[in-house]
């Protein structure tokens, strides 16, 4: 894995985003290649706090996506089940996830796959822990019962299947994950661990969520910076790649 | 790319590039226009999977609901009471408020002899703006029920009072009510108490002005149903501490709870001090309505009133958009950018000149 180490949040957001950015440069994507970004999603359609709107409004507000190549899991469709299986089926479509891009729970989880969710489990419906509830509450005015209880996600084989896993993780709250991560076993209680056995994985955390870490660990990675920040210098726009 | 909105086969264009105002501020958003409306571009982009077929750069400038004028007499040579050529008057008139960024209006008549209003009333036909020019939302009518003694430029020999105290009166001077938004009249005019309740259940708005009225007189106008001020300060007793007057509705505890009483102000520099403005904005500020009056034209109130009273662009821009729209009740499709409003809106650089004017999506004046 790559463990980038960035000073704060926004550093380590700016940081990924670069890196996202060039990924999508040096792929060349065109009308028949796409590529195909995955994302953690599931809750439930509802207003204000959808995941419809947050991806909106924090996303394809910006850019000039065709809203048919938009797939969100629809938490309100009839039957669940199908749902997921055709999600599955839409991303093997799309000749698969080229870039997963998620962040990590206090408990480890990746997407909605709380503890003890079947490493090699796909898309599917899921009852949240009570921790993911709490975490979720500052979307739903910290109203707990507000809060959805059931979701739908993707599942930790399926990300497994993306060619590259980009992991965010950020604050102290998050460090005892990151360590049961990268540094402990691979355990389906900590299901980002799954992600040691990915061929590509990169962790991008601030200095703050590096606090549970050995310090040879985090020296380690902290010296291959110059390395890093390689991959994020400054690429040709896509434009400039059509011929 | 081939067509695949479900909703309508109608093109949509996107406004980019833009600070639209929103929820009362000044927000960073693209606005997506459909059939003369305002769309909701999560709606279009989830449940429609649809995009935009044009995109207008508006180069930052900021895009502001168009602006609505209440009370405005005439302009450029017509005169909307004269009588004479009354279509063509309006016609010219809306053109040209178009360059001022007004795109609904009412016209006004003052005080004048019955046989002017059953001439001129049937042809000021309520219509919706476009690029002939400004939407005509009804009449003004400011008088004859008015003050003697707070007339102003009002013909003395045509000044009214109420014989019934009911609509009688009111047909008898005026024909008919129908294209009619607003009256203005005197509330300390006996009888005017029912004829209030029977215009407001007519859906007619009922403004206080040209009037001597006290306080207490002001505020049962207000508890029959009348909600607007004309030219708040100019043809009324001043503010008195003792009896405030009709400028005192402006901080009375004795209104109807949930009923705002919106004022309108000449905010020419001439009309009315700074100051008052600034008092008056400062006791009431979601009452504010800017008019123009005299020669200025309403770009020119909403800059001169954002200067004189320091407030924000945002409550300069809802001054001339949403306080009117609301006074007259039609805030569900005029004075804002919600979603499924008309889309009449206007783009204006830093200091408020007006660049460009829109009315349901169209283009209808450039600079």
């Amino acid at each position: 894995m790559r463990l980038v180490i960035l000073d704060n949040y926004d550093l380590a957001s700016e940081w990924a985003a670069k890196y996202i950015r060039n990924r999508i440069v040096q792929f060349k994507p065109s009308a028949d290649r796409y590529f195909t970004l995955g994302l953690p999603t599931g809750l439930p359609r509802d207003h204000p706090e959808s995941y419809h709107s947050y991806m909106w409004n924090n996303f394809f507000k910006y850019i000039d996506i065709d809203p048919a190549n938009a797939h969100i899991l629809d938490g309100n469709a009839a039957d669940l089940q199908k749902e997921c299986e055709l999600f599955e089926q839409k991303i093997a479509d799309a000749r698969g996830i080229e870039l997963f891009v998620g962040g990590i729970g206090p408990d480890g989880h990746i997407a909605f796959n709380e503890p003890g969710s079947s490493l090699v489990s796909r898309t599917r419906v899921k009852t949240l822990a009570q921790d993911t509830i709490l975490a979720n509450a500052r979307f739903f005015g910290n109203d707990l019962s507000k809060v959805p209880t059931m979701t739908l996600t993707v599942g930790v084989g399926t990300v497994m299947d993306a060619r590259e896993v980009l992991i965010l993780i950020t604050g102290a709250h998050k460090a005892f994950a990151l360590y049961k991560a990268i540094e402990e076993g691979v355990n389906h209680m900590w299901t980002v661990s799954a992600f040691q056995q990915h061929p590509r994985t990169i962790f991008v955390c601030d200095e703050d969520a590096t606090l549970e870490l050995r310090v040879k660990t985090v020296k380690y990675f902290q010296g291959l910076m110059h390395v890093h920040n390689k991959l994020v210098d400054p690429l040709h726009s896509i434009r400039a790649y059509k011929d | 790319m081939p067509s695949n909105k479900s909703v309508s086969e109608e093109p949509i264009t996107q406004f980019v590039n833009c600070r639209i105002l929103k929820d009362h501020q000044l927000q960073r958003e693209d606005l997506w226009v459909r059939e003369g409306k305002i769309l909701n571009p999560e709606k279009l982009f989830f449940d429609e999977e649809g995009y935009a077929d044009h995109q207008v750069d508006c180069e930052s400038k900021i895009l502001a609901p168009g602006f609505i004028d209440v009370q405005i007499n005439g302009g450029y040579g017509v005169d909307f009471s004269q009588g004479c050529d009354v279509r063509g008057g309006v016609a010219l008139v809306s053109k040209r408020l178009l360059e001022h960024g007004v795109t609904s209006f009412c016209p006004t008549l003052v005080t004048s002899p019955p046989h002017i209003y059953h001439k001129v009333l049937p042809e000021m036909e309520v219509h919706d703006g476009g690029a002939e020019g400004a939407g005509v939302l009804g009449v003004h009518l400011e008088g004859p029920f008015i003050s003697r003694e707070k007339r102003g430029a009002h013909p003395e020999h045509c000044l009214r009072s109420f014989q019934q105290g009911s609509l009688t009166d009111l047909l008898e001077v005026y024909g008919s009510l129908d294209n009619v938004s607003i009256v203005t009249l005197a509330p300390e005019l006996p009888g005017s108490p029912t004829v209030i309740q029977e215009l407001v259940k007519m859906g007619v708005t009922v403004s206080l002005g040209h009037s001597v009225a006290d306080l207490s007189q002001a505020e049962q106008a207000v508890q029959q149903g009348a909600t607007f001020i004309t030219h708040l300060f100019n043809a009324m007793l001043p503010f008195h501490h003792r009896d405030p007057g009709i400028v005192g509705l402006l901080t009375s505890d004795q209104l109807p709870p949930n009923c705002t009483v919106f004022y309108g102000m000449i905010a020419d520099g001439i009309h009315t001090n700074p100051a008052a403005l600034r008092i008056a904005h400062r006791a009431h500020p979601s009452g504010t309505n800017t008019l123009c009056g005299s020669i200025a034209t309403m770009d020119m109130c909403v800059r001169h009133f954002r200067k004189a009273s320091g407030c924000s662009v945002e409550a300069a821009l809802e001054a001339a958009s949403l306080h009117p729209a609301q006074l007259l009740g039609i805030s569900q499709h005029k004075g804002t950018l919600d979603y499924g409003s008309d889309a009449d809106f206007v783009l204006l650089d830093d200091s408020l000149h007006v660049k460009a004017t829109y009315i349901g999506g169209e283009e209808v004046w450039r600079k």
